[in-house]
């Protein structure tokens, strides 16, 4: 077994225990990274040198004897929309290209604090705004599972740099489902925190009311390692939870005795694959069969969700990227006036997505427009989250899908916004309530691609779904959860896209 | 046609916090360009605000002075517009749910005390400045930003369209102006650009009851630029409407230099600033005693002041105005008037000789101390000292700091009275000056100051004029 195929859990043990050190732990990524990812095409800005020397330090650091952090020398990658100081950041955008930021995100700065090597940045749909990371301006990245798939989005860099063992840990950003949704094409575990219990700062913003950082792991246990890492109050972000934050990896044994799970029930399934379907049925029966108590939970305002969040992410947004106009940095095109200036920056600086959000936006917030939709759509997020104090009066964990479907084929739905939309439409009102949220492999699809379920739990939940995450490794048997990869051991498998 | 003038103002000023609304980073005027700047004042990706408490104090601070209602619960909102003197494309502002509701001024104005009502009062972030190549911001080729200033808290105060003239205008921010820095909340420099004022103009037929179209007049850099913009602004609108015309809705600019109004863009409706509720910050929730305890706190405002000085010091009218002018000079007339019963002897002193000295050293009243002045007066009043000493020693106490009293000691500028000490002086004059004397005694009234400036003369200008004109009569 290769280093690059433990779990952070393992390889945070075999450190320290010295079994192994930093270095041959972050060579072995990087020697996967060198082997893999010129085809899958994960990572925006790979950072080698860099990670090494960390490595290097924590293994200085663990021979003199220093108390260290449980995840120190444990590589991570961190998804490109996170700010890292002195390294390039570049949300996927064309207008940040060569954005280096002076400063680092919280969580950033939380990861560097426990010795964490950063392998590199990982690639996103830009500044976040997609369900494929085909809206990334540098190149789309691949399904490990099927190179022909999309892995997700917009957190596709992380999901399948830690699927194809290129790193054990990622940091992703959720804002509706890019991390839930590509964590279930792509077979790993993916957190979406309760909003305001990991920092924003430093997390560039596509939708502040709705961005919140997360993990992307193997399992629930990994995840809870790297979530004790970064959660808690942050005094730069307003926003951010105050409170204590419990040791997560306390507590996950997996027990399901007399817990209430409410499975979501759609108003319409339309576009959902039957297989889907019959995974979550699947582990409903599971759940019961080990003394949950389990019925049905009808989550009526799902359609009306994904309109609302399609008028509330694209206003904040329009807001939010006003900022690149080309005076302070990043991308800037010249002008013989300040109009023009802008107007070329903006028009050559973002992408057909970006353009098309920043509209929408702008148009929804307009005078005349704003009681239709902008307002409208805030009254809708209220009563979702009305149904959903409603839901977890009667139920503990909502049980459903994370995606409607497996892997879609690149390509399939760029050509379609609305289509491609609907991909987070098992997500979205989690986004919305601002509730926990995890993706959990559930099975696979009869043509072999993962399939993931999806726990929603109350505010602050957090551990709930963590140990009922495990309860499903556990009863998950004796599959792979490793893509085999045989296309690029092939040489590189069909031709690119 | 007889028309009314209309005019509202809408008056920023930037509260006396030492750090930005949502950063650490210092607020001081005059740094070199961009220095006082942070990922946050810069907007940079993925920075958020925090709020800072201070600029919450002095807004309330300042609200409250203005007989705002103070509102427990308030919201910032975003402002959107592309602008490069602002970092993030949007401004934190208020909108729907401002930090003060209403409020009013009360002022003097022509034709007595009148209250001017204020619509609102609320919190919202300062801007970066543009210095533009060339000396206007027409036809300049190229601008530079400086962001130190972007950040800074600003308090926006906006009037009803009660003012009807640019004096009362000028008469309004002065007020203003002077209730502001009593409160603390801003030093209110308009050269500094800590205090500035735009105004919303129109006129009206006389007795209508529609506002007619308005101008909104921008740079106005002083209380007198304000006047002369909106006089200026009244004979240009009158002449458009007189000749038939209409005024079309424009914002201009005041060109100090030419002394007119300048149009810099026209305006088709209100500008769609897409405001929305800011969400990188939690509404502003404001404990009740936190509010009561800064009203506890505010102190005595100029116009109630005003009023008591004339009642306790029995002071007129002028007098009284220009003591509380600002909080500084009241501070100083009261804590000299402690130790001082000729209290209107002692404003006039103030008003005279004090504020001259210190225009002149360029001093400041904080750094004279009240009971020097007072020991002068007092050696003064019981003809220890002689008027014009007075003066000179006022003028060197300010510039120099001398004390006075030690002053009079140790030069021996004591006043030289009485018959025993004066005639011997007035006697040799007498003796040395016969022609003069030849020329009173024919009847050249003339000849008599001449002897007195003879005498002064001789005995250092300490002799008591009054003593020193009857001996020399009662010798010649």
């Amino acid at each position: 077994m290769q280093l690059y195929e433990h779990t952070a859990a393992e390889l945070s043990r075999m450190l320290q225990s010295r079994e192994v050190s930093s270095v041959e732990v972050v060579r072995s990524f990087l020697e996967r990274i060198d082997q893999v990812d010129s085809y899958l095409k994960a990572f925006i800005t790979q950072t080698p040198v860099t990670a090494l020397d960390t490595a290097g330090e924590i293994d200085s650091g663990r021979m003199r004897g220093e108390n260290l952090h449980p995840l120190a020398g444990v590589p991570v990658a961190i998804k490109d929309n996170i700010s890292t100081m002195d390294l390039r950041t570049t949300c996927a955008s064309r207008i940040l290209e060569n954005y280096i930021p002076p400063f680092d995100a919280t969580a950033a700065a939380a990861v560097k604090r426990a010795g964490m090597p950063i392998l590199g940045k990982t690639n996103l749909d830009e500044f976040a705004m997609g369900s494929s990371t085909e809206n990334s301006a540098f190149f789309p990245t691949r399904n490990p599972w099927d190179p022909q798939r999309v892995p997700g989005g917009s957190s596709g860099g992380s999901a399948v740099a830690v699927a194809a063992g290129m790193a054990p840990l990622a940091l992703g950003s959720d804002t509706g489902g890019s991390i839930r949704q590509p964590a279930s094409l792509c077979g790993v575990t993916g957190l979406r925190p309760t909003y305001g219990r990991v920092s924003r700062y430093g997390l560039v913003a596509f939708a502040s009311s709705l961005d919140q950082i997360g993990t992307v792991s193997l399992n629930a246990f990994d995840c809870a390692l790297l979530l004790n890492l970064v959660a808690g109050h942050d005094p730069l972000d307003s926003t951010s939870l105050p409170g204590a934050v419990p040791d997560y990896t306390a507590g996950l044994e997996p027990g399901t005795k007399g817990l209430r799970v409410g499975v979501i029930s759609y108003s319409s399934t339309e576009g959902f694959d039957p297989e889907v379907t019959e995974t979550v049925q699947k582990a409903a029966a599971l759940l019961e069969e080990h003394g949950a108590e389990v019925g049905e939970v009808s989550l009526s305002l799902t359609d009306y969700g994904l309109s609302a969040y399609y008028l509330i992410a694209p206003s904040e947004a329009s807001s939010n990227l006003g900022r690149y106009d080309g005076i302070r940095y990043g991308y800037s095109a010249a002008g013989d006036n300040i109009e023009t200036m802008f107007s070329r920056t903006r028009g050559e600086g973002f992408g057909p997505e970006v353009k098309r959000r920043v509209m929408i936006g702008t148009y929804a917030l307009s005078a005349g427009y704003y009681d239709a939709y902008y307002l409208k759509a805030m009254q809708v997020r209220t009563l979702i989250r009305r149904e959903y104090e409603k839901a977890f009066k009667k139920f503990d964990l909502l049980l459903g899908a994370a995606s409607p479907t497996p892997a879609f084929k690149i390509g399939e739905k760029i050509g379609d916004p609305l289509q491609m939309y609907l991909s987070d439409v098992c997500n979205i009102t989690d986004s919305l309530a601002g509730v926990p949220s995890l993706a959990v492999p559930g099975g696979f699809h009869s043509s072999g691609l993962p399939l993931g379920l999806q726990l929603t739990a109350r505010p602050l939940q957090e551990q709930l779904l963590l140990k009922t995450a495990r309860f499903f490794e556990a009863y998950r048997g004796q599959v792979s959860l490793r893509p085999g990869l045989e296309f690029i051991e092939k040489g590189g498998g069909s031709s690119a896209v | 046609m007889q028309y009314e003038v209309v005019i509202g103002l809408e008056i920023h000023v930037e509260l006396m916090t030492a750090s930005k609304l949502f950063c650490g980073c210092s607020t001081t005027f005059g740094g070199e360009p961009n220095s006082n700047c942070c990922p946050v004042c810069l907007g940079l990706p993925g920075s958020l605000p925090v709020f800072n408490r201070r600029a919450v104090e002095l807004a309330v601070t300042a609200a409250l002075a203005l007989n705002s209602e103070v509102q427990l619960r308030s919201r910032f909102d975003r402002k959107n517009y592309f602008y490069p003197d602002l970092p993030k494309a949007y401004q934190i502002s208020q909108y729907d749910q401002p930090l003060g509701r209403g409020g009013y001024l009360e002022v003097e104005l022509t034709g007595g005390k009148r209250r001017v009502n204020l619509e609102r009062v609320h919190l919202e972030e300062e801007a970066g400045k543009l210095v533009h190549a060339g000396d206007s911001i027409i036809g300049a080729g190229h601008s530079m930003a400086d962001y130190n200033r972007a950040g800074i808290p600003l308090l926006e105060i906006v009037t009803a369209p009660e003012l009807h003239s640019g004096q009362e205008a000028r008469t309004f921010l002065e007020d203003l102006r002077s209730l502001l820095l009593y409160s603390g909340a801003s030093d209110c420099k308009m050269e500094e650009g800590s205090l500035r004022c735009d105004a919303n103009i129109s006129l009206r037929p006389e007795g209508s009851s529609k506002l007619g179209t308005r101008a909104e007049v921008k740079n106005m850099n002083s209380f007198r630029s304000v006047e002369l913009a909106l006089d200026y602004e009244v004979r240009r609108q009158e002449q458009v409407l007189s000749e038939g015309g209409t005024v079309v809705q424009e914002t201009c600019h005041w060109d100090e230099a030419k002394k007119q109004t300048i149009t810099l863009r026209g305006k088709e409706g209100s500008s769609d600033y897409r405001y929305f509720p800011e969400p990188d910050l939690l509404p502003l929730v404001l404990e009740k005693t936190f509010v009561e305890n800064l009203a506890h706190q505010l102190p005595e405002l100029p116009a109630t002041r005003r009023e008591r000085l004339q009642e306790q010091y029995g002071l007129e009218k002028e007098e009284a105005l220009l003591l509380t002018s600002n909080r500084e000079l009241g501070d100083f007339f009261e804590a000299a008037a402690k130790q001082y019963p000729g209290y209107r002897h002692l404003a006039n002193w103030i008003q005279g000789d004090l504020l001259y000295q210190l225009r002149e050293s360029g001093k400041r009243l904080n750094e004279i101390e009240p009971g020097l002045l007072v020991d002068l007066l007092l050696r003064l009043d019981e003809g220890r000292i002689n008027r014009p000493v007075a003066k000179e020693l006022l003028a060197e106490m300010v510039q120099s700091g001398i004390d006075p009293k030690e002053a009079i000691k140790e030069r021996g500028l004591e006043q030289i009275t009485g018959r025993d000490n004066l005639l011997p002086v007035i006697e040799e004059v007498i003796a040395n000056n016969p022609e003069a004397v030849d020329n009173y005694r024919q009847g050249k009234k003339k000849a008599l100051a001449f002897l007195v400036g003879r005498v002064m003369a001789a005995t250092e200008g300490r002799a008591d004029p009054a003593e020193l004109n009857r001996l020399l009569q009662e010798k010649i």
